[in-house]
């Protein structure tokens, strides 16, 4: 590795604590991050002379604050003197006051920091996009490509939402229990977004969205590192880290989505699941279950099969009836009907998803489902017509490629009724 | 003598590397692994998980089960090799090749007893 390179996993690692830190020092986004950046440049400079520092964070900490302080100072020549405080020479107690700023406070500071990015009224694409511009530090560009817009239309969304954010005035208090709480829920929630977003592949560039699943794997073990002891947070590292385990698995050569079942397994990332199962382990012995926990727990069943037909249906389907019972929600009643069509059969999964209809009328993944299992029934005029609804309502060109295969596969069954496969999720 | 050689990282840094420069340092590593290797000079290696994943016990009369590592450090115990070296300098030399072009810390402990075989030799 290059010398810059060394110098640049430091800086970025290093980034959510050093702004949050700075943050709180300066009380606004826009000085902090321009603190950062100064400190930034100041590294490239002085570390490959005179090696990184034992404490890049403090480091960067105090450069930053002081870079900041000089820019205060110079511009006051022109105006009236700011107060002493400010412009103390602080030298002496430099190392003291990195410690103070960081050391004490830099759990609540980076929870703040990354709160502050998934306030309420932002909508979620814009909440990840502050997040990777502010707590990651990607650029404008690299964020305008993975959601496909202009560089210029990005900027304009995120200077809006940093206006918003600043008037919403988060409080810089150290936060009561409660809130505490409700803020790493908050963060967690976004931090699932994020993924997602990398994750479901609607169009864009692969190497881009990779790279939003990368940065939210980093940012839920950030967030655990920061709550040792949470087991939803261990379920949500856990989740990530096992679902990114079949990204090399899951596209084909052509870019189509390969089903979980029809997935090489082979190709599945072994220390990303390792990861990912222990945390489950370490989050179940908690015995407070939660949504992310029971997610990741049912990744891990998957995880654990060899074979698809190794698959324990009957856990998964367990494991989604805790979930519906603690979060009832049609989506998640929809995917326990596909352990249910593997535990009891096709007609027993139509007959659950069936009242769904009317809440999930707009969800591809309804018709899709619906499909393969009317399919599975026999009752192939019906199937046809589920598909073509779920084609309509596709999201990306994958997802309709995908039921275009089922569809191809039926009308070929017409013409020959033998050798039907199963289909599901 | 057996040597440990215990890897000491900002795991937070060496998570923010890319695949690629992940590889690369692996590769660079195992330069010196095999040689060691060739010689018979190399003992058990060892690439710990994240923190994160760790559980920490602590004992007493209730033994106390804590979630996350024994303690919170700037850098972490990443992993480790054991080595059989002559002496200190072999140790440091080795220890020095394995960190070549790198910013970590290595710290060679000396063994104070080894069973290779889970039981004494």
């Amino acid at each position: 590795m290059t010398e810059i390179a060394w110098i640049d996993a430091a800086l970025t690692s290093a980034r959510p604590q050093a702004v949050a830190a700075l943050l709180r020092y300066f009380r606004d986004l826009d000085r902090a991050e321009e603190a950062f950046q100064e400190a930034c440049l100041r590294a490239l400079k002085s570390w490959p002379q005179n090696g990184p520092p034992r404490d890049a964070v403090g480091w960067l900490i105090m450069v930053g604050r002081n870079a900041a302080l000089d820019e205060v100072r110079r511009g006051a020549k022109n105006e009236a003197l700011p107060p002493d405080d400010v412009i103390s020479d602080l030298s002496d107690a430099e190392t003291d006051l990195a410690e103070r700023l960081d050391s004490s406070h830099y759990r609540d500071d980076v929870l703040r920091l990354l709160f502050i990015c998934c306030h309420p009224d932002l909508p979620a694409t814009q909440q990840i996009a502050l997040a990777l511009r502010i707590v990651s530090g990607l650029s404008v560009k690299e964020i305008a490509r993975a959601f496909l817009v202009s560089e210029a239309a990005m900027e304009q969304r995120i200077t809006r939402a940093k206006r918003q954010v600043a008037a919403a005035d988060v409080p810089f208090e150290t936060p009561g229990a409660v809130e505490r709480s409700e803020r790493v829920g908050a963060v967690a929630a976004m931090i699932y977004l994020l993924f997602n977003e990398g994750y479901s592949a609607s169009g864009g560039d692969v190497h881009v969205r990779v790279t939003l699943c990368d940065e939210a794997i980093r940012l839920a073990r950030m967030l655990l590192r920061l709550f040792q002891g949470e087991p939803e947070i261990m379920g949500l590292a856990a989740l990530l880290l096992l679902q990114h385990a079949r990204s090399p698995a899951r596209l084909d050569a052509d870019g189509n989505i390969v089903l979980l079942e029809d997935q090489d397994r082979r190709l599945w990332d072994r220390d990303k699941i390792a990861e990912g199962l222990t945390l489950v382990e370490k989050a179940f012995r908690h015995r407070r279950p939660g949504p992310y926990q029971l997610q990741a727990a049912i990744a891990a069943v998957h995880a654990h099969a060899a074979r698809p037909e190794d698959t324990d249906w009957e856990e998964i389907n367990n494991l989604y009836a805790v979930l519906e019972n603690l979060q009832p929600s049609p989506v998640v009643t929809l995917n326990r009907a596909v352990a249910v069509s593997k535990v009891r059969g096709p007609a027993a999964a139509l007959a659950m998803i069936e009242p769904l209809s009317g809440k999930l009328s707009g969800y591809f993944h309804f018709f899709g489902l619906r499909g393969a299992l009317l399919m599975q029934l026999g009752r192939d005029a019906e199937a046809r017509v589920a598909f073509d609804q779920a084609i309509a309502l596709a999201n990306t060109a994958q997802e309709a490629a995908h039921i275009r295969l089922h569809l191809d596969r039926l009308i070929k069954d017409s013409q020959s009724p033998a050798g039907r496969k199963q289909a599901a999720q | 003598m057996y040597y440990a050689i215990l890897c000491y990282h900002d795991e937070a840094v060496v998570n923010a590397w890319s695949k690629e420069e992940d590889d690369a340092v692996l590769a660079k590593r195992a330069v010196v692994t095999n040689k060691l290797a060739a010689a018979g000079k190399l003992g058990p290696v060892a690439r710990l998980m994240p923190t994160t994943a760790a559980t920490t016990v602590r004992s007493g009369r209730e033994p106390l089960v804590l979630d996350g590592p024994f303690a919170e450090t700037k850098e972490q115990l990443l992993g480790f090799y054991l080595v059989d070296c002559q002496n200190l300098d072999e140790a440091v030399e080795t220890a020095r090749q394995l960190g070549r072009d790198e910013c970590g810390a290595f710290e060679i402990r000396p063994l104070r007893l080894f069973w290779p075989e889970g039981k004494p030799a």
